[in-house]
């Protein structure tokens, strides 16, 4: 790729090195229940150190695929490598992977030493070992004072931990982590996203998480596979997902997105552009991420994201008189003020909203943008992205 | 007004239950510990004194006395008939947790639509009477029996076997009947418990067997204990299985006290050896409760 999107750990890409062995292999897994697909022959390879996610909405397959990777489930077709050593037929008890659980299935009757001991115990670990490893483990998590609880004595958050330091301590190989802080508030959520991403790296384990929350995904993971209906559409940087993502789904499952379906008109410069069933006019500098160049007379979607467009009382200038390429005018019609940002509904003269973004970098304005207001929306050429899908 | 209405009401609702035990309970308990204080006579009531009225109840009450117990002591009957029945009750019980434990695990496993059938099956011989299943087992156990009769035809056994008039029958009698009690309770606490435990317990290492004994059985003990005590107390008073199936030489406690009070017609040693079997109930009753409180 000749442009980087959005930030990366520079030193770290082993996707782009084609001599990177994979860690996690997952070759042609189709699984079925019954009559119903949950994975549709899918492939997937995660690298040794990466924090990848799996996204999607619910049923998607995303929790299948991690529950196979556990081996709570065996793939009906296909297989899944670790280390390039095939896992079928392997037990869960004999995989070198933890999980842990959306509901953290703390032992109720053990407390939070008892709990984390649990899987060294398993493995015959000598006694002073475990209580030196359960000491480790506690102070990770900052649990010190809590060994001797009864889990239902702990609060949500205390109870993700020691769920967190149970699968941990085995020092597992892959680090499964099923929606690990769904049941948590926002507000705790948030502070332990990034707790979670800090301690992967200091542990340099690799991670693979299921969610449903993008937020949740882009904060944590190096990638993210986004899932719809047993299939996995696009492997790619939380970046690269956000800015160019492969589909319409995409776009819109990950953050917020306006999409104009349009016809193409590819342009004599390699441009292309689009004039939109909303009534404007797009034009744009590149063609479909990944696909081939639209034809003329072709359906085409553009997309663009709400903080790429600028808002505004006047005309810009320097736009062309008339109808320009990239510039509607409209009336506001909904606002919705978050603090830093504002969102600004607009409504065309076609009908269509579109919604647009502006960062409160000012505490005063001298015209703040108020409803019914006449305003006008403009974007650069590079702004949004064209999908064929 | 209303509100006296609503006081009555919860008045009312609470006192009923009370009065219930207090007539159908604690009057018959009292009566009978009043009997085993008292002498035999031959007499109608068999026994002295009589508290017919309150006039000389201080002169009546001084009669009373612990003779009866005392008896109980000496004569080693009762004493081997007490500890027979507490071997066969704990025997039976243990039969009953280990018949029924996989049971239980099984129909708390089932898939959710035979869960219903599987419950329903394990009630189901409830809607014949009691007695008539014992009876019925008279016909299988017997020498020229069902059970002998396969055994026979399989080739297993030449000679029919004993088994009907020995204390293995009794054994089976009281597994059969009791079996639902240990099984219900159970499948209670095994159905609510959270199969991710397990799924947990076996990715951190556990083989399905340690997952077993280290998180199904500590979690399901309420249920064990239940269950345990649903055919324990009722075991070890049982009567009519060791009566029907038993033989002459099956020593329990209930045919012993049936003995006293319908064929000897010692009333008075009779209620002591009712009185004693209370306790002796009662104490296991205690010990569940308080652990139920501990673990609660």
């Amino acid at each position: 790729m000749a442009k980087t999107l959005g930030p990366v750990r520079r030193s770290f890409q082993p996707w782009n090195d084609p001599s990177e062995p994979a860690f996690i292999e997952l070759r042609n897994v189709t699984k079925r229940f019954g009559e119903f697909t949950a994975v549709d022959n899918q492939s997937l390879t995660v690298y040794e150190r990466e924090f990848f996610a799996l996204l999607g909405p619910s049923g998607c397959g995303k929790t299948t695929l991690l529950r196979m990777m556990a081996g709570f489930e065996e793939p009906s077709e296909g297989e899944i490598l670790l280390e390039g050593q095939p896992l079928t037929g392997v037990p869960p008890h004999r995989r070198p992977v933890n999980m842990m659980f959306q509901s953290y299935a703390l032992f109720p009757h053990m407390n939070v030493a008892d709990n984390i001991a649990f899987g060294l115990k398993q493995e015959g670990m000598g006694k002073a070992d475990i209580a030196q490893r359960v000491a480790e483990m506690l102070r990770l998590v900052k649990l010190e004072e809590f060994s001797a609880r009864k889990p239902s004595q702990l609060s949500g958050g205390q109870q993700q931990r020691v769920a967190l330091a149970r699968a941990l301590a085995k020092r597992p190989k892959v680090l499964l982590l099923d929606e690990p802080l769904g049941a948590l508030d926002k507000k705790l959520r948030e502070e332990t996203q990034f707790e979670l991403a800090d301690l992967q790296q200091d542990l340099g384990l690799t991670f693979v998480i299921v969610t449903h929350d993008q937020e949740e995904a882009m904060t944590m993971a190096d990638r993210i596979a986004v899932m719809d209906h047993g299939r996995i559409i696009q492997v790619a940087t939380p970046a690269e997902i956000y800015e160019a993502p492969a589909t319409r789904y995409i776009a819109d499952f990950v953050g917020d997105v306006n999409i104009f379906e349009g016809t193409a008109e590819p342009l004599a410069g390699g441009g292309l552009r689009i004039a939109t069933s909303a009534g404007f006019a797009v034009e744009v500098a590149a063609a479909p991420n990944g696909a081939a160049a639209p034809a003329r007379g072709d359906t085409v979607w553009f997309a663009i994201r709400p903080e790429k467009m600028v808002i505004s009382h006047d005309r810009p200038a320097g736009a062309k008189e008339g109808t320009a390429p990239n510039l509607i005018e409209g009336e506001v019609w909904d606002i919705g003020y978050l603090g830093d940002v504002s969102i600004y509904n607009v409504r065309l003269a076609s009908g269509d909203v579109v919604r647009a973004t502006r960062l409160n970098a000012d505490r005063e304005v001298e015209r703040p943008i108020t409803w019914e207001d006449r305003v006008w929306i403009s974007w650069r050429a590079d702004a949004g992205i064209v999908l064929a899908g | 007004m209303a509100g006296l209405r609503l006081f009555f009401g919860r008045w009312i609702v609470t006192i009923v239950p009370y009065v219930w035990l207090l007539v159908f309970f604690l009057a018959p308990f009292l009566i009978v510990l009043k009997i085993s204080f008292s002498a035999t006579a031959i007499a109608m009531p068999p026994y002295v004194p009589v508290f017919d009225q309150l006039a000389g109840f201080w002169e009546k009450a001084k009669e009373l006395s612990f003779d009866n117990y005392l008896w109980l002591t000496q004569d080693a009957l009762y004493i081997k008939a007490y500890l027979s029945s507490l071997k066969i009750a704990v025997i039976s019980t243990l039969i009953t947790l280990l018949l029924g434990y996989p049971m239980a695990l099984a129909m708390a496993r089932a898939p959710d639509r035979l869960r219903p059938i599987l419950l329903m099956a394990v009630i189901l011989p409830f809607w014949t009477s009691f007695l008539i299943r014992v009876y019925a087992w008279i016909g299988i156990l017997k020498p020229e029996g069902l059970l002998n009769q396969a055994l026979m035809a399989t080739g297993l056994i030449t000679e029919p076997l004993q088994i009907i008039n020995t204390d293995w029958a009794v054994y089976i009698g009281i597994v059969y009947s009791y079996l639902p009690f240990m099984v219900l309770p159970l499948y209670a606490t095994l159905e609510k418990m959270d199969y991710r435990l397990i799924e947990a317990a076996t990715d951190l290492g556990a083989t399905p067997l340690k997952a077993f004994w280290q998180i199904t059985i500590p979690l399901s003990l309420p249920g064990i204990l239940a269950g345990s005590l649903l055919v324990f107390i009722p075991a070890v008073g049982e009567f009519v299985i060791p009566d029907l199936l038993g033989g002459s030489d099956t020593l329990m406690i209930g045919r012993t006290l049936w003995v006293e009070f319908f064929y000897n017609r010692d009333w008075p040693v009779a209620s002591a050896v009712a009185i004693i079997l209370l306790l002796l109930l009662v104490v296991p009753i205690v010990i569940f409760q308080k652990m139920q409180e501990r673990s609660a």
